[in-house]
């Protein structure tokens, strides 16, 4: 099987990490570089060269907090860049278990982190109804969310495989 | 003044319900137009739906942003992920009309049509914007007299050019609000650091998340304060349950009160910690909800 066009993706994009020139200014500003392997500059030039990088678990070490975005000498939008590369990724399936769950949960309940019975006492104790003003509450709304999921194919692309 | 609809998101409705109970006792004290937008779903999460697939994202972000311009009025978040979300998913629709059709194809589907008519607004930057501190000071009822460290999170001011709220390296705005209640804004390193929750890391990468906070924790703790405030539900859970999980792990016992705004805010205007929920938070600190009680029984 071919190997996504990484490079010409960001390009489609409108992210051109080409004019990068390894500054580092990026990993010097990454908070979450200070305790994993996370290295955004040697995300960028991997992109640049198009080598694989599509496994790499780096990619979700991310906390978008954007210092490497807003840093950038050159404007690179690499947090952008980081969820367009992420995005090839699980298109590919390659996806951290936690994440497939979180995917269906939101699929289920159109929430990602949806109600449990110690919140539900938790409302009660501060006089609110026990479930909040959302789908939760709206069945039909929570139809119409699923609705739309299943439009944009998320619960084939996230399903076991 | 602008009329608005509020969007709970998934983390203030399902875990911390306080924030909720606060942020509804604050608008009506402070005369703010604000109803429920019922039916709303997750934003969807942006540091993971949004990595996953951008139609996904797109689809059920405008959703939401298509509830709040049915009702002629513009969306309230009360989390830095639901503003990041929702605003940026909005600026993109409004700006790229093949997105904005190929948004509305799935939306149709459902009877929806994103209209481009609605803005999305942060309750920090809100407050700011539309009352500014100096009337905010008039309406304070209780002056709390706390040296708090300041948590922005990420999402409420990056990125910069969809925000427009000033400097993100040292931005003062929400300092200004929490001055406005009498209470310190204490500097401290690191404060502008990320608090390790976003991105999917928490849900993905747990161990790192956790190591993130516990670096943050630890230079909270050096400045000797009495609370954290934040302004995200998301950075509230890591720094609230973080608090739990390290003890456990680490073996490290902070027991730093976290607040979000609005309740620290419900404080100022005259409700109790129990009204805004305080007491439900996991980290127990009797000695803080103490002085609270003093400060606000005075």
């Amino acid at each position: 099987m071919d190997e996504p066009d990484v490079l010409n993706r960001l390009k489609d994009a409108g992210l051109d990490v080409l004019t990068c020139m390894q500054c580092g200014v990026c990993s010097g500003s990454c908070p979450s570089g200070r305790y994993t392997s996370l290295n955004t500059r040697r995300i960028v030039r991997k992109a640049q060269v198009n080598t694989d990088m599509l496994h790499d678990k780096e990619l979700w070490m991310c906390a978008t907090c954007y210092n490497c975005q807003e840093r950038c000498p050159r404007g690179i939008r690499i947090v952008d860049a980081i969820f367009t590369i992420r995005t090839i990724a699980v298109h590919e399936g390659i996806m951290l278990s936690e994440h497939r769950k979180v995917s269906h949960l939101l699929l289920k309940h159109g929430h990602a982190v949806p109600i449990n019975d110690e919140t539900r006492q938790k409302r009660e104790k501060l006089g609110m109804e026990p479930l909040p003003e959302t789908v939760h509450k709206y069945p039909q709304a929570l139809k119409d969310v699923q609705k739309l999921l299943r439009s944009c194919g998320f619960d084939k692309l996230v399903a076991e495989k | 003044m602008t009329k608005l609809s509020l969007f709970l998101g998934c983390i203030i409705p399902n875990r911390y319900p306080g924030i909720e109970k606060a942020t509804k006792l604050c608008l009506g004290k402070l005369g703010i137009d604000c109803t429920d937008l019922k039916g709303a779903s997750c934003c969807p999460a942006p540091g993971v739906f949004r990595s996953f697939d951008k139609a996904t994202w797109l689809a059920l972000a405008s959703r939401n942003i298509v509830l709040s311009e049915e009702l002629g009025r513009d969306v309230l978040t009360v989390c830095n992920g639901c503003y990041g979300s929702l605003a940026d998913a909005n600026h993109e629709l409004k700006e790229d009309a093949a997105l904005k059709e190929s948004t509305n194809s799935h939306l149709e589907k459902i009877g929806k049509e994103f209209k481009g008519a609605a803005e999305v607004r942060h309750i920090v930057e809100f407050l700011y914007d539309e009352l500014g501190p100096e009337k905010l000071k008039e309406m304070v009822v209780k002056p709390l007299k706390l040296r708090v460290a300041l948590h922005y999170g990420c999402h409420l001011v990056k990125p910069s050019n969809e925000r427009n709220l000033g400097s993100v390296e040292r931005p003062h705005f929400f300092d200004e609000l929490v001055e406005a209640i009498g209470a310190k804004s204490v500097d401290y390193p690191d404060k502008m650091a990320c608090c390790g929750a976003g991105g999917g890391v928490r849900s993905g990468l747990h161990d790192t998340a956790i190591e993130m906070v516990n670096h943050k924790l630890s230079r909270i703790q050096d400045a000797d304060v009495d609370c954290i405030v934040d302004a995200c539900p998301f950075c509230h859970l890591q720094f609230d349950g973080g608090q739990v999980e390290i003890k456990e792990k680490l073996g490290i016992d902070y027991s730093i009160p976290v607040l979000h705004y609005s309740q620290l805010l419900g404080l100022a205007l005259g409700f109790s910690p129990e009204e805004v929920g305080i007491d439900l938070n996991l980290v127990r600190n009797s000695e803080f909800l103490e002085k609270l009680r003093e400060l606000t029984e005075e």
